[in-house]
């Protein structure tokens, strides 16, 4: 089987600040890969390094067999897309969700807009009722409805999920985590997803890699973590905060 | 138990250009020396609740109440003065993110001196000496170094211990902490939380704990009052809440994912009118 | 129309589920004018600007005399009267005319100036906000140089290098203001090129002359059109203290700052001839601040979500 993202030691350095100290990752086609961590541990960063966003110091970025450089064109975002953590930042606010969606197809000159567009609603559960609104007459959950569209909307077989529920209702969030989980397995995409909630990474992915300062700690399968065999004293903790408060 | 606060049929209103909305529709509960938990989804009227019982609701908006009292004093009649003096002196609020509720341009020990003074008479150096044991008691290492420090300068956890400091220490009756721990990493929350536990269950104090994480305040919690909206679904001890009766509760407590029960899809939410009538 | 044709099309107008993209941008637009009328002084703003927009238009059918030909012999500075409403200046010409005839010059300077500055401060402000580096700094350090003078003396330099005219005044006040706009601008890109819905953008491999062209400079038009607006008064005024130095519009123009300017010989005996067309300043002044202040309130982005 072949990577679908393949890193090397990755450094990415921002003023002087190490946020990646060397971090290797190996995701494969067709998996769902989950980066765990609390703030400052790097795990938003290396997604927004395979992005594109953040800028790789040293180290390798391969993305479907294919290494990065410095830049990306046009065919990288058809191959990667990402949804973002805050659904009240990530929409355009003088633009209808019909206009958002037509961007991308617009920039890759795509000739079906209408059908894809109609079918990239139906697909996250909104339908046409929603193409003319703007983000503010929408819902935090619709929101991210519209962001997941947007990002399907150019067929990408990559998507980086930058804890894409942390700001939702927990029923909320437990609708958009089963849309993610229908449309990956429906169009048989490759997930890297990050989160600083364990029982979502272990909800949503096969394989994870807990981070701490920019490092990586451990990597583990879902099934390692829940049954509580891992190495480090670092997940243990995260382990147990997970669990709730304790008295005593 | 004595009652600390007694609240019956709070109604809170706000005008908008469309009309009224109520966002607190007819809530009533009270509150002894105990940790009480009000859980609900953004929207639900939760920290409004606490808002009004603060005294903080924006002006534009309307309070009713057949009862709203902290100890014998009816809070909707008391003047702004008495609010004022009641607040920070006899009760205390914690809010979700340190960094917007402390002053930026003021060192975090003169804060908490400048606090205590406003509500007791007494020396700056004894303020100063009783500020350094409060900063100890919320287990910061070095209190003396923190004390001279600006909020920008220390991290979420440090500068939520350093807001419980402040709140804690003109000793006050009541605290109402409003999502305290939802802007931390989880393995600081729970550091918070302990101390938060320990200082209330020394201090005897009554604390209304707000906020979304029905899992975290059954855990933290003596009693649960579920909010949908503006309006208390269901009230229960936080021990018997997987005996919940409410369908929203129930609800809530099971759509989110957990490390060990494989449920694919996540059981949704089917939100019922009837709940919100 | 009945009571209910218009509560329905208000409806139609107010709808969370519109079925069309006219019928968004029409909803949207529906909003902001009832947010705008909400505020009495920005429409009485608004009437006056119609009404020198009217005058302007008409200004051929509403005048009773030429505004260039006057009765050197009968009427030379006569107080205001039924036949002279607001009197006649020295050379005999009535000057309410005059005026009628000159809101067309206000109206030429005023719109040129703006479609002149704005864009180019919008351009160089956006651009510099979103590039960044060098590319911000030394645009930037241009935007300061021309802030640096006051306006009515780099206005001067330039009519005075290019020599007077109503043209080369239009010119002069247009290229002295534009870097507020490109202030503006930058500021208003600085905040929102970090955003996610732009970050968003860039995901979808869009060019950066697309992203400033069709995601940033949107969002800044608004405050945009409120400063311009705002300013409007302060082009008028400069372009009439142009006019009144003999730097703009050239007599027998009836343009109001010049007018103004041949009348002060009289000012304390025959007030009429300076004051007039002062006191027409004023108001398309006034007129233009009340509409600034209201369009502020109505378009602008943070308030414009809800």
């Amino acid at each position: 089987m072949t990577s679908a993202i393949s890193i090397e030691r990755l450094e990415v350095v921002f003023d002087r600040f190490r946020a990646l100290k060397g971090v290797s990752l190996d995701v494969k086609e067709g998996e769902s890969y989950g980066l765990v961590g609390e703030s400052g541990s790097g795990k938003s960063t290396l997604l927004r390094a395979i992005a594109g966003l953040a800028p790789a110091a040293s180290g390798t970025i391969a993305v479907n067999g294919k290494t990065l450089g410095r830049g990306r064109d046009k065919a990288f975002y058809r191959d990667v897309q990402m949804v973002f953590q805050d659904p009240y930042g990530s929409l355009h606010p003088r633009q209808t969700v019909d206009r958002l969606l037509q961007e991308p197809l617009a920039i890759h000159g795509i000739a079906d807009g209408e059908k894809r567009i109609e079918r990239a609603l139906d697909e996250v559960g909104l339908g046409n009722g929603f193409r003319f609104r703007y983000a503010h007459q929408l819902s935090g959950g619709q929101r991210q409805r519209v962001a997941i569209a947007r990002a399907l909307i150019l067929e990408p077989s990559i998507l980086l999920l930058d804890e894409p529920t942390s700001a939702l209702d927990a029923s909320v969030q437990a609708e958009v985590l089963n849309l993610l989980e229908e449309v990956r397995r429906r169009r048989k995409l490759t997930f890297l997803m990050v989160s600083h909630d364990l029982a979502i990474i272990t909800h949503m992915c096969e394989r994870l890699m807990v981070m701490q300062n920019g490092e990586a700690v451990e990597n583990l399968t879902a099934s390692q973590l829940i049954g509580h065999r891992v190495e480090k004293d670092y997940t243990r903790n995260l382990l147990r905060a997970s669990e709730g408060f304790v008295r005593g | 138990m004595s009652t600390l606060l007694d609240v019956e049929d709070l109604r809170v209103t706000f005008p908008t250009r469309t009309g009224l909305i109520e966002a607190v529709r007819g809530v009533s509960f009270s509150l002894g020396r105990e940790r009480l938990g009000i859980v609900g989804e953004s929207g639900s009227g939760k920290s409004q609740t606490g808002r009004a019982i603060m005294g903080l609701t924006p002006p534009q908006a309307r309070i009713s109440a057949d009862k709203l009292s902290f100890d014998g004093i009816d809070l909707l009649a008391a003047s702004p003065r008495e609010r004022r003096a009641l607040r920070g002196k006899r009760i205390a609020m914690i809010l979700q993110d340190p960094k917007y509720s402390l002053d930026p341009v003021m060192s975090i020990g003169r804060q908490i001196v400048e606090t205590l003074r406003t509500h007791e008479k007494v020396s700056k150096a004894e303020a100063r000496e009783r500020a350094l044991a409060m900063l100890e008691a919320v287990q910061i290492r070095d209190p003396r170094r923190v004390f001279d420090l600006h909020p920008h300068e220390v991290s979420g956890g440090m500068g939520q211990r350093a807001m419980i400091a402040m709140m804690l220490i003109a000793g006050p009756e009541m605290m109402i902490a409003d999502e305290p721990t939802s802007a931390l990493d989880v393995t600081v929350q729970l550091d918070v939380l302990g101390i938060l536990d320990r200082l209330v269950a020394e201090r005897g104090m009554g604390l209304i704990f707000i906020s979304h994480d029905l899992r975290l305040v059954s855990s933290f919690c003596d009693r649960v009052i579920v909010m949908y909206a503006g309006k208390v679904v269901e009230q229960l001890k936080a021990s018997e809440l997987s005996q919940a009766q409410h369908p929203y509760t129930r609800g809530l407590l099971n759509c989110m994912p957990r490390i060990g029960f494989e449920r694919h899809p996540l059981p949704v939410l089917d939100r019922k009118p009837e709940w919100a009538a | 129309m009945s009571v209910e044709a218009v509560q329905s099309r208000r409806e139609w107008l107010l709808s969370e589920r519109p079925a069309s993209r006219t019928q968004a941008r029409l909803g949207r637009a529906y909003v902001t004018w009832r947010r705008f009328t909400a505020n009495r002084l920005a429409f009485v703003g608004l009437l006056i600007i119609i009404a020198l927009l009217l005058v302007a238009a008409l200004a051929g059918v509403l005048a009773p005399y030429s505004p260039t030909i006057g009765d050197l012999k009968n009427a030379r500075l006569l107080a205001p009267s039924a036949e002279h409403w607001f009197g006649t200046d020295d050379l005999g010409r009535d000057i309410y005319s005059r005026i009628l005839y000159g809101s067309r010059w206000t109206l030429y300077v005023v719109i040129l100036v703006a479609i002149i500055a704005a864009p180019i401060g919008l351009l160089v402000g956006t651009v510099a906000g979103y590039a960044g580096g060098w590319t911000d700094a030394i645009l930037m350090r241009i935007t300061d140089i021309f802030l640096a003078f006051p306006k009515l003396i780099l206005a001067l330099a330039f009519v005075a290098a290019l020599g007077p005219g109503i043209e080369n005044a239009v010119l002069a006040i247009a290229i002295t203001s534009w870097p507020p706009y490109a202030r503006i601008a930058r500021a208003e890109t600085l905040t929102v090129r970090n955003s996610d819905y732009i970050k968003a953008v860039q995901l979808m491999g869009a060019s950066p002359f697309r992203i400033v062209l069709r995601h940033i400079m949107p969002l800044c038009i608004s405050s945009l059109i409120v400063r311009v607006t705002l300013d409007m008064a302060g082009i008028i005024l400069t372009a009439a203290g142009l006019g009144f130095l003999g730097l703009g519009a050239q007599p027998p123009l009836p343009e109001w700052g010049t007018m103004i300017a041949s009348g002060r010989r009289f000012v304390l005996d025959q007030w009429w001839v300076a004051g007039a067309p002062g006191f027409a300043i004023l108001i398309v002044s006034l007129g233009f601040n009340l509409l600034g202040d209201g369009l502020r309130d109505a378009l602008d982005p943070r308030s414009g979500d809800q």
